[in-house]
């Protein structure tokens, strides 16, 4: 057959698929399955002899990060997507491989973050025949995919690989799995590749809102007396920050920003109000359930930010941006629905805007409800205070950075001390809120943009679900810098147990390994604070090393995140940081 | 809920009683379709009390007619489906105008004694004689919900061996279709283009 050289391989057939996505980075894990997929890459450590018979061998240049775990994978390449705007692609072995990924891409789906994860299944006639190493991870993963598919044909690979680029990364974004047998990965077939993706059942939203109700919010906004923003990861995904920033400005509205909205407008712009919810500003939640407007943007009213939704926001009309039409109306019904990608829709909306008010009262009303409260003021002590660190951060970097983060105490901590902004420079697991997140996103991170600096927020607990992922720092001399705020604690949890579980304190204290030993034991840079007067000097020290430096803050046993809103209560009954009593401070 | 005097207005939350929902769905004829979609259902605790599934009049579509057991969250689920690659359209069409029937086969025991009185039944409600035994006979009816309920009532007097029913099949009256199917438009989208 003559055009046998024009036939590709099913792991060829992906390659080719990256190539025209524009795919450069894949983080991984190899094993018997998805073997083919590695033999036609040019870097990833495997062999690509012998040559085929009748096949002209092509290698592919794309850059594959090897892990030490597949959850590893699904987490970089989700942090890789949030800073680069692109896909993020990851690799899974069968069986193992592929259910190890699944906290990773439930992470991706709860954040609306594109993934494309291709996993090997057994050969097919193994399928449903309990063959080794095989699970049914399409049907582990219906739930927690934006979509998937099992490719049983290797001419139907081009197109699975296109729609699930393009499924991926449009409208509300979001994992796809493409789960590829191992046999069909090894045939040959044409290469078809469509100009475009057409499917009757899938149309991302268009991208214009209603005139009609683009009118009312109009109207909505010119009659507010005391709106806010509450603005959130849309505006970050939808790369709709100076459309944002012109919005306020246009229109004189304080903005708040959701836990993953943040680094979506600039920290320290006098409009912005920090974050709201439950570990939100006291001022925030008291101005969402004053306010007579919100502008929800991007944003999805989560039970963290809303606290007992049938209190929340009670005397204001919403609002909503969005491009999810299942997110309308869901927590709650607004007066104007903007459906549609929310860079649009402020782009227009900047152009019809009203002249901005004053808003005089209303903003003296939040500034002296940021006088009166401390919130997040740091205390003045002699102890090393995880609030403190995190501010320390923040000045010797002056945000200059990439910030990512693992889930609790450390995570809020962050949110709240520190004011981002650089577009788009905070990175953590919001909806499904997954301990762990912080080692491999920071990879992630660190891949997707080598020349600046990421600085990992680690909890002590989080830190060791992922801790393996040092291996792999070590071996790709990814620079980044990793604090650990330990208070030897689950810290989130045991600030539950103390104040909603009669400080009944089981299964949260933490007994460490040695962190400087075990950084030391992966070739990085390990240092430790104990003393308040020395977190400033290791945090400079670990700026000026080139290489991954990992640093073991011995913080303050105890601290809890306020302000709080307590479960099940409503935004009006946040518990604002206590008044402390004075301690000890060296002159 | 005051609406109008300015109040933000909440979505239901968990509320409502449990009610029996008619919903039809055009869908893409492949593996996993009705895995995809009864999953949302599951996910809720929603039970299906019933489901038929057929080709449409397009080419490699299907309908399907669910009746769920589900509260007011019912249409949070829906649009949720909706949201899924593979369905085209869906609607809940429990108050709309619609036509509705579905079929029951139904294997009775039936002697030399009762079989006239069954024929007598099945006369009443329309239905058809399939098969007859010895000792049974077969009845195939069709109809609204109700009238199935009744039937089956009335011929557990002479003992029902076994039962089998389509479930309930729906369409809108009058002359619109119940599903749009989309025409192809196209969106924006560079493949791998930076968007940050």
């Amino acid at each position: 057959m003559e055009d046998k050289e024009q036939e590709f391989t099913g792991a060829q057939m992906v390659m080719e698929a990256f190539i025209r996505e524009g795919v450069d980075t894949i983080f991984g894990y190899p094993g018997g399955a998805n073997l083919p997929l590695y033999d036609v890459l040019e870097e990833g450590g495997v062999g690509i002899q012998p040559v085929p018979p009748g096949i002209v061998p092509k290698l592919y240049p794309i850059k594959h990060y090897l892990v030490k775990h597949e959850q590893a994978a699904a987490h970089a390449a989700d942090a890789y997507s949030r800073v680069t705007g692109k896909a993020g692609v990851c690799y899974g072995t069968s069986g193992p491989g592929a259910t190890n990924l699944v906290t990773g891409i439930a992470n991706a789906f709860m954040d609306s973050i594109p993934l494309v994860c291709v996993t090997g299944q057994v050969i097919s006639p193994l399928i449903g025949r309990d063959g080794f190493q095989e699970a049914d991870i399409v049907g582990i993963t219906i739930p927690i995919t934006k979509h998937n598919e099992l490719v049983m044909d290797v001419n139907r690979i081009p197109a699975a690989m296109q729609e699930a680029f393009y499924i991926a990364t449009t409208g509300r974004p979001g994992p796809v799995l493409v789960d590829i047998p191992r046999d069909v990965l090894q045939q040959r077939g044409k290469f078809y590749w469509a100009d475009k993706v057409q499917l009757r059942g899938y149309r991302p939203n268009g991208t214009h809102p209603d005139a009609g109700e683009m009118a009312k919010a109009v109207e909505l906004i010119e009659k507010a007396e005391r709106p806010v923003i509450i603005a959130g990861h849309g505006v970050i995904i939808g790369n709709a920050y100076e459309e944002l920033l012109r919005f306020a400005e246009k229109t004189n509205i304080p903005v708040i920003t959701t836990l993953l909205g943040i680094s979506g407008f600039p920290g320290t712009h006098p409009l912005y109000l920090g974050m709201p919810g439950m570990h939100g500003m006291y001022w925030n939640n008291r101005a969402i359930n004053e306010a007579d407007l919100l502008i929800g943007i991007g944003m999805r009213f989560d039970d963290r930010v809303t606290g007992r939704l049938k209190d929340f926001a009670p005397k204001a009309k919403v609002i909503h941006m969005e491009i999810d039409p299942a997110e309308m109306g869901k927590n709650v019904r607004p007066a104007a629905a903007l459906l549609g990608d929310v860079k649009v829709t402020l782009r227009e909306l900047n152009k019809i805007l009203p002249p901005a008010k004053e808003h005089r009262e209303w903003r003296q009303w939040i500034d002296d409800m940021r006088a009166n409260h401390p919130s997040i003021t740091i205390r003045e002590t002699d102890e090393v205070l995880p609030q403190y660190v995190i501010d320390t951060i923040y000045r010797a970097t002056k945000g200059d950075c990439y910030v990512v983060t693992g889930v609790g105490q450390h995570q809020m901590w962050a949110a709240q001390h520190f004011w981002y902004d650089k577009p788009n420079s905070f990175i953590t697991s919001g909806g499904l809120g997954t301990m762990g997140f912080e080692v491999p996103a920071a990879m992630g991170a660190q891949a997707a943009a080598p020349n600046d600096t990421v600085w990992s927020i680690c909890g002590d607990g989080g830190f060791q679900m992922t801790l393996q992922e040092l291996a792999t720092i070590a071996e790709y001399d990814w620079p980044i810098k990793f604090a650990i705020i330990n208070n030897n604690n689950l810290g989130m949890v045991r600030q539950w147990q103390e104040l909603f579980y009669k400080n009944n304190i089981v299964s949260t204290p933490l007994k460490n390994p040695d962190f400087v030993k075990l950084a030391e034991a992966f070739g990085v840079m390990g240092l430790r604070a104990e003393k308040k007067e020395e977190v400033e000097a290791v945090v400079l020290k670990a700026m000026a090393h080139k290489g991954p430096v990992l640093i073991d803050f011995q913080v303050k046993y105890g601290e809890n995140v306020y302000p709080m809103v307590p479960p099940g209560a409503s935004l009006d009954e946040t518990i604002d940081m206590p008044k402390w009593a004075p301690e000890k401070v060296s002159a | 809920m005051g609406a109008g005097k300015g109040e933000c207005v909440m979505a239901t939350d968990g509320a409502g009683p449990i009610k029996p929902h008619t919903i039809i769905a055009l869908v893409e004829d492949r593996p996993g379709v009705l895995n995809r979609i009864v999953s949302k259902w599951r996910q809720r605790s929603f039970n299906i009390e019933s489901l038929a599934v057929g080709h449409s009049e397009v080419e490699g579509l299907s309908r399907m007619t669910f009746v769920v057991d589900a509260n007011a969250n019912a249409e949070q689920v829906v649009r949720q489906v909706d949201k899924l690659v593979d369905v085209v359209d869906i609607r809940d069409v429990s108050h709309e105008d619609i036509v509705a029937r579905e079929m029951a086969i139904i294997k009775v025991k039936a002697t030399k004694e009762t079989r006239s009185q069954i024929i007598d039944v099945a006369e009443v409600f329309k239905a058809d004689v399939l098969d007859v035994a010895p000792d049974s006979m077969i009845l195939e009816a069709t109809g609204e919900e109700t009238k199935i309920d009744s039937l089956v009532e009335l011929l557990r007097d002479f003992e029902i061996i076994e039962l089998v029913r389509t479930g309930k099949v729906a369409m809108l009256r009058g002359p619109e279709t119940s599903h749009q199917v989309p025409e192809d438009e196209q969106f924006e989208r560079a493949p791998g283009v930076h968007t940050w």
